[in-house]
């Protein structure tokens, strides 16, 4: 499959340095790593520092990610620490280590 | 913590509502005003931002979490605030966190409301923020499993409001009245201070009250205290204002519209006084009112005359049969005649309207006939409560005032109507109207009870009621000769005596007035 390097963008926003903002940040990686390794970029919004970006796109929790492309635009709220982000975020379920099992 | 008295207080600018809370709320605070819906609580928080930009030029930041920022601007405008160009020039300033997209977003795994708090925080230092407002709280925290979380995240954005040193005002619902303070159960225990809108309905009419549950470490007057919402006035906590001692005291004196009355209340009475009448049907409170609005406009002064008892026309051919042209009175602009049906609004609208009609007319005596009429709409102690906020408006203006009152049954003299013992304690001047035996037939007596600040007639006198209207003349003597005993014997003040042992009771409240009265507020 041949994909725009960008196909998948997404600004993450998290609130200060904390464990749950790693936590999102790396899963979020993880995710995009193993679904649509080097086609996707993460833009990481600290909303401490940027909260007006955060009140234009009225984020209320942290952290949310929010995926701009391909649209339409979606939004998870959480650390994403279940493999349910994976359809949440409208990733590929392919490619991969096998993980079919934690669809519940 | 320091002292009671050291807390300083951000003043609501809600009327009256600084009156129970002793000055305000305490300031760089969060205070929670838990309701149920339509108790007042989204009302409560617009208007402790509004009052703040219009009173006190403190910007404000209002947190919408239910009603979208739409709504909320046109609720502000309607209350006669111009919200928009407070929003322009920085002095009000919305953070939108009403259900929309993030509503709709799938959450996997924990989060917090970090963002929320940031963009909060940003508004108020971006604004200068002195005041926010959070409405309200049920929305965002529905979401949360656990009351756990909800109280980690409440003391979140308390934490991050309070180093700010704005004063805070949290709503938040509440799914019942008189059954904990709010949905989890959990804000009054992060919350200092918490505040309890009511919207009850007791004997099929609306009753709203206001309760300061705790003010943590400082001052506040206990209990509900009733309050209404008027179009234009917002929230108004009903007698509060009554509180604010009076700068000074009236030494002038008016008359009451009859040479012999005058005469027994000490020389007319104080242009500040509240004088309330009261006695059965046919005894002549209506004639009394009418001479009291005859006599100020001859005195070339404004008349408020309300009535509740009569239309105007009825009213009007009342007093035509004492010689008394209301219609040319009128005319005159000195008078001013409202007549209403009690039934028409309830006690707290009336009070509105009244405070209204005396901020147009600007009159110099206020008459209201009868205050009984109120009664048949009304709990006592909320007729109590309508007593004292017209009270509050009426010493405010220093206006001169006649209060009728009646008990219910024509020809039981003996019961004093309940509104009238109470109210007595609020008046200045009682004077008794009743019917009694005398020498096989039934006459009219009059007595002054007590006129605060003066020496008064302890006598019960006679009267006659003619074309020309009252006929005051010599005191009764001898053994009691008032229709079913109501009267002590000899001139002595009466005493409201019921053949039963209640009486007795009533006697000790009612009682001849304190020493101390005359020379109180």
């Amino acid at each position: 499959m041949v994909r725009d390097p960008v196909a998948y963008s997404f600004t993450l926003y998290v609130a200060g340095p904390t464990e749950r903002s790693e936590a999102a940040r790396a899963n979020l990686r993880y995710l995009c790593e193993t679904r649509v390794p080097g086609c996707y970029e993460i833009d990481v919004v600290d909303v401490t520092e940027r909260p007006e970006l955060a009140e234009e796109h009225r984020v209320l929790a942290t952290p949310t990610v929010i995926r701009h492309t391909p649209p339409p635009e979606r939004r998870v709220i959480g650390d994403l620490e279940s493999q349910r982000s994976v359809r949440a975020l409208g990733l590929p379920d392919q490619g991969g280590p096998p993980q079919k099992r934690q669809e519940r | 913590m320091t002292g009671i008295e050291s807390i300083r207080r951000v003043p609501t600018g809600i009327s009256g509502f600084d009156q129970i809370a002793l000055g305000g709320l305490p300031a760089g605070r969060c205070a929670l005003v838990a309701g149920t819906t339509g108790s007042g609580k989204t009302l409560f928080a617009v208007e402790f931002l509004a009052r703040g930009v219009q009173n006190f030029d403190a910007p404000g930041v209002f947190v919408a979490f239910e009603e979208p920022p739409a709504d909320i601007r046109h609720n502000v405008a309607s209350l006669g605030f111009p919200i928009t160009e407070w929003e322009a020039a920085g002095k009000w300033t919305f953070v939108d966190a009403s259900a929309d997209i993030a509503d709709e977003a799938p959450t996997i795994g924990t989060y917090d409301l970090g963002a929320l708090v940031a963009r909060i925080v940003h508004a108020v230092r971006r604004s200068g923020a002195r005041r926010v407002a959070l409405d309200s709280l049920g929305e965002v925290f529905s979401r949360f499993s656990d009351t756990g979380s909800v109280r980690h995240e409440m003391f979140r954005i308390v934490s991050a409001l309070e180093p700010l040193g704005v004063t805070t005002v949290l709503t938040a619902e509440r799914p019942e009245e008189y059954d904990g303070v709010s949905r989890f159960g959990v804000e009054e225990f992060v919350l200092d201070n918490v505040i309890i809108l009511r919207n009850v309905l007791r004997h099929e009419r609306r009753r709203r009250t206001v309760e300061i549950v705790k003010f943590r470490g400082a001052a506040h007057r206990t209990g509900e205290w009733l309050f209404t919402i008027g179009p234009q006035e917002g929230i108004v906590v009903m007698p509060l204002a009554f509180l604010r001692p009076r700068a000074q005291v009236s030494t002038d004196r008016v008359s009451l519209g009859n040479a012999v009355l005058d005469r027994m209340c000490g020389g007319g009475v104080f242009r500040d006084a509240i004088a309330l009448l009261t006695g059965p049907t046919g005894t002549g409170k209506t004639l009394t009112s009418v001479f009291f609005a005859a006599a100020a406009v001859e005195a070339g002064e404004r008349c408020l005359l309300y009535t509740f008892d009569e239309t105007r026309e009825q009213l009007g051919r009342t007093a035509a049969g004492w010689g008394i042209d209301l219609d040319a009175m009128e005319a005159t602009g000195l008078l001013h005649v409202v007549s209403e049906f009690p039934e028409a609004a309830s006690p707290e609208e009336h009070f509105l309207r009244i405070r209204r009609t005396i901020d147009e007319f600007a009159p110099a005596r206020v008459i209201i006939d009868t205050l009984s009429a109120l009664e048949r709409i009304v709990t006592s102690r909320a007729l109590l409560d309508f007593v004292i906020a017209l009270g509050a408006v009426l010493r405010h203006g220093e206006i001169t005032t006649l209060l009728t009152s009646a008990p219910t049954g024509r020809v039981t003299p003996t019961v004093t109507p309940a509104i009238a013992m109470e109210v007595a304690s609020l008046t200045d001047v009682t004077i008794l109207l009743r019917y009694a035996e005398s020498q096989g037939e039934i006459q009219r007596g009059i007595a002054v009870l007590q006129s605060r600040g003066s020496d008064h007639d302890h006598s019960i006198r006679r009267f006659t009621i003619d074309s020309a209207g009252m006929h005051i003349g010599e005191p009764m003597r001898g053994p009691s000769d008032v229709l079913g005993s109501a009267y002590g014997p000899g001139g002595d003040l009466p005493s409201p005596v019921s053949p039963g042992g209640e009486g007795r009771q009533q006697q000790d409240r009612w009682g001849p007035p304190d020493p101390g009265q005359s020379s109180d507020d």
